[in-house]
């Protein structure tokens, strides 16, 4: 225990000196980008002096506004150390209007290239096929995707599935369309899978099951078809539905890799699965470069461990600064770990899931 | 506390996902449910036509036999129960508690059930209108008058996607199984009990287990039942029952709007019928759908209201293990409180009356739950917006309308009680096609006779009756076989 202790308090020392060099950079006029200095000089405060560590950005930030990001031109978000360098321009998940946009250059090669080294490579064999089966398009990650399967020695293939379009026939209560276009996407993926070598798959938990039925009708299974690995997001996990994926659809054959993440904030890694841990998942944020926190609506402040809150997230790379994001998600906190020496996030769902409902369809 | 599983295929799966079944009085936790999630059904319904080759290996004859063994398990038998196991006195009290059926007509549901599987093999007559049986478990074969007949079935199972405020709607599906077809039964959060004790009784008596799953969920789940079953019975409100219009797959129960009509020639005896009324609106606690929702003639109404609201305006609450006890709590949070807001909205509608107004507040709310006091309205005329409505406690609306705009009037009705002598009218009646059950004669709208089918045979909903044709000489080999 001693050990983890210490760990925690170098993680916390590290993400305490990264906060302060990350804010240094935004906020000077050397590096920084034009909304935020902007900002500093209408809160009439210069984040660059006054924070010096975490405690210091949680307490003088306010709520990052999501709005920002899509009222404002990308060009405002482009650190001056960046000028000149064109950029990614990514947008997020699901959501119909103007969508949120974040721009990028390298952030997530980082990411999945340090996601790549926790992978194992018996359920992801290195130089060996990817499929993704998910959200493409504007969004980080398909490229995220590529790049995971090009670092680990091999290539991908991608099916779409265009997550506004199957809110919106949800919405309007088209379940027919939606089903439809579910095929469709099916049909897609498993004729890849049936003409190419594919052992990793990305998808989200409702494609992993349909795509797991299509071949359990026709007599087969996912293993059966050289699957070796799942990575999955995208959608509500909880521990029976965890649990089902694993036992029935896997069949306890296939490793599965449950991850959290977004545009924004990057990918939370999982505590590998334990007995103990009756499929709960628990996810842990790429610290320092992200950080996550779960937290009691009405009063803002950390809920307990083992309790339920809303998620916030930071983002602190170069490429972009966003200070105390409220996730549309809520999840249980949970403690630091050996792997991870930070809080970590549990059993994420929809803020809200309790009491009113949720569309999130197949995405 | 009991801990209830998922059954797939009668086999108890451990779900980590559980719902409490809350008492509505006392908060104390009865079970804890397993919850399914909807891809558990999607995998095992690719066993669905397991569960009808099982039952077809035994005859209709025998699982008739074993419903009648079923339903003395069911109403005198200690039957296993999840990690535990349960009286009848206990089934009674858990439902009521959970429900907020006073425990009284819990029991009488009991007997409800009784009656129905105790009498499986008449029922079972009168719903296939005395086929032999033998055609029904072959497939096809000759009818007495020489005519070669085949009945196929549509699905090898039935969903039922059930209620939590009506364990009455379990007599429905209880004949399923000695049609040989099998059970997907998704409960309603408050009501577990009857299919789980069903499911005991009915695998005590011979039926074998892979016949029925039983799987607690949400609303997800539901979704899922309708989706993978070939055959469906659900229970909803009118827009639930539009959804589901033209679909052949999906069999709604909605409301009853059911109501008793005072013909012209008798409206003046009104006091004749009185406790006629008075029954059908409030027995049973008012909540079924064959409960008078309207009384409606053409004079004397505003008289009518006033004795109604006489005579069941000052019933009280009760406790539920009270055997006077004769209301049922509302035990989803709001719902009472809603539900009295809407009479009270329709009341301000010129020439609607809340006549039982002078006998105390209608809506008492406790802590965990509410209730709502028999309720008569009186609204002058059939187009007012409360002339036509039905809600889930005794609440009737006494309407003025002339006896010749009755049959349009009165919309889509579960069961119409026609006290008359005019046969001209009589006829008229009977050929409404917006009249599910029609009693002609003075019958309260809650008399049912088990022998003839209710809101659709379910028969023609699982069966296709459809041309065979084989050689003279097959048939006969096959028949008499």
């Amino acid at each position: 225990m001693a050990d983890l202790d210490t760990q925690i308090q170098e993680a916390r020392a590290a993400i305490d000196a990264h906060v302060a060099d990350i804010v240094h950079w935004h906020f000077s006029p050397e590096t920084g980008c034009s909304f935020w200095l902007d900002w500093a000089r209408d809160a009439g405060w210069d984040p660059a002096v006054e924070v010096k560590c975490l405690d210091d950005l949680l307490a003088k930030f306010p709520n990052f506004q999501d709005e920002w990001l899509r009222d404002k031109q990308p060009e405002v978000w482009v650190p001056k150390a960046f000028l000149g360098k064109p950029f990614n321009i990514f947008e997020t998940g699901g959501t119909t209007g103007m969508p949120k946009q974040r721009i990028g250059w390298n952030d997530y090669k980082v990411d999945y290239s340090e996601f790549s080294d926790t992978l194992d490579d018996a359920a992801f064999p290195r130089d060996h096929y990817w499929l993704m089966v998910g959200p493409t398009g504007p969004r980080r990650l398909r490229l995220s995707i590529e790049h995971l399967a090009n670092v680990r020695g091999c290539s991908c293939y991608f099916v779409d599935l265009d997550p506004r379009w199957v809110k919106r026939l949800i919405k309007e209560k088209q379940f027919d369309q939606a089903k439809a276009y579910m095929e469709h996407v099916v049909d897609q993926a498993t004729t890849i899978m049936k003409n190419r070598s594919v052992s990793a798959l990305f998808t989200t938990p409702k494609l992993l099951e349909s795509i797991a039925e299509r071949y359990e009708n026709e007599g087969s299974s996912l293993y059966d078809a050289g699957v070796r690995g799942v990575f999955c997001g995208g959608t509500t996990m909880d521990p029976q539905y965890t649990r089902f994926l694993c036992e029935e659809l896997l069949e306890n054959k296939i490793g599965f890799v449950p991850t959290y993440g977004n545009t924004l904030m990057g990918l939370a890694k999982h505590k590998p699965l334990t007995t103990e841990d009756k499929y709960s998942i628990t996810y842990y944020a790429p610290q320092p470069r992200a950080l996550m926190r779960v937290l009691n609506p009405e009063t803002g402040a950390p809920v307990g461990y083992g309790e339920w809150g809303r998620v916030e997230l930071t983002t602190l790379t170069k490429e972009f600064f966003m200070p105390r994001f409220l996730e549309r998600d809520e999840a249980i906190r949970r403690e630091p770990i050996e792997q991870y020496p930070w809080d970590g996030v549990a059993e994420v769902r929809p803020f809200g899931a309790l009491t009113k409902k949720i569309v999130e369809g197949v995405y | 506390m009991i801990n209830i599983p998922v059954l797939r295929w009668g086999v108890p799966y451990e779900s980590l996902e559980t719902d409490e079944v809350i008492h509505h009085r006392t908060g104390e936790v009865l079970a804890s449910v397993g919850q399914a999630n909807p891809g558990l059904l999607a995998r095992d319904m690719r066993k669905a036509a397991r569960a009808r080759e099982v039952l077809r290996e035994i005859p209709i004859k025998d699982l008739i036999e074993m419903m009648k063994k079923a339903g003395d398990l069911y109403l005198n038998a200690t039957l296993p129960l999840g990690d535990g196991e349960q009286t009848p006195d206990d089934f009674a009290r858990q439902q009521s508690a959970s429900t907020g059926l006073p425990e009284h007509m819990c029991k009488f549901n009991m007997e409800k059930n009784h009656f129905v599987l105790n009498h499986m093999d008449q029922i079972f007559d009168a719903l296939t209108r005395g086929l032999d049986l033998e055609i029904l478990q072959r497939g096809f074969g000759v009818e007495e008058r020489g005519v070669p007949v085949s009945y196929q079935a549509q699905s090898p199972v039935l969903g039922m996607v059930l209620p939590s405020n009506s364990p009455g709607v379990h007599t429905l599906w209880m004949p399923v199984i000695p049609m040989q077809i099998g059970l997907v039964l998704k409960p309603g959060p408050q009501e577990p009990w009857t299919p789980y004790r069903m499911f005991a009784a009915f695998t005590e008596a011979g039926v074998p287990k892979e016949a029925i799953g039983i799987y607690p969920g949400g609303g997800d789940m539901g979704a899922e039942t309708v989706s993978r079953c070939g055959r469906v019975m659900i229970f909803g409100s009118t827009q639930t029952v539009k959804n589901y219009s033209g679909n052949e797959q999906v069999q709604v129960h909605g409301p009853g709007y059911s109501k008793i009509l005072l013909g012209d020639d008798v409206v003046d005896q009104w006091e004749d019928y009185l406790d006629l009324m008075a029954d059908s609106i409030y027995k049973n606690s008012g909540r079924g759908c064959i409960n008078c929702s309207g009384v409606w003639a053409s004079r004397h109404t505003d008289e009518i209201a006033e004795a109604l609201a006489e005579k069941v305006g000052p019933y009280e609450v009760k406790d539920p293990t009270d055997p006077e006890a004769g209301l049922a709590a509302f035990t989803v949070p709001g719902q009472a409180e809603a539900i009295w807001g809407m009479i009270e909205e329709g009341c301000k509608e010129s020439g609607t009356t809340h006549v039982t107004e002078k006998h105390g507040a209608r809506l008492e709310q406790m802590e965990r739950c509410d209730y709502i006091r028999p309720t008569i309205l009186h609204c002058d005329s059939p187009d007012l917006k409360m002339a036509n409505t039905e809600y889930m406690f005794p609440f009737t609306s006494v309407v003025k309308c002339p006896q010749e705009k009755m049959i349009e009037k009165i919309s889509g009705t579960l069961v119409a009680s026609a006290i008359t002598n005019d046969e001209t009218w009589a006829a008229q009646l009977t050929d409404a096609t917006n009249i599910d059950r029609l009693n002609i004669g003075a019958m309260p709208t809650i008399a049912l006779n088990w022998l003839q089918p209710h809101e659709g045979s379910i028969v023609d909903f699982l069966f296709n009756a459809r041309a065979y044709q084989t050689p003279d000489e097959r048939l006969q080999r096959l028949c008499a076989q």
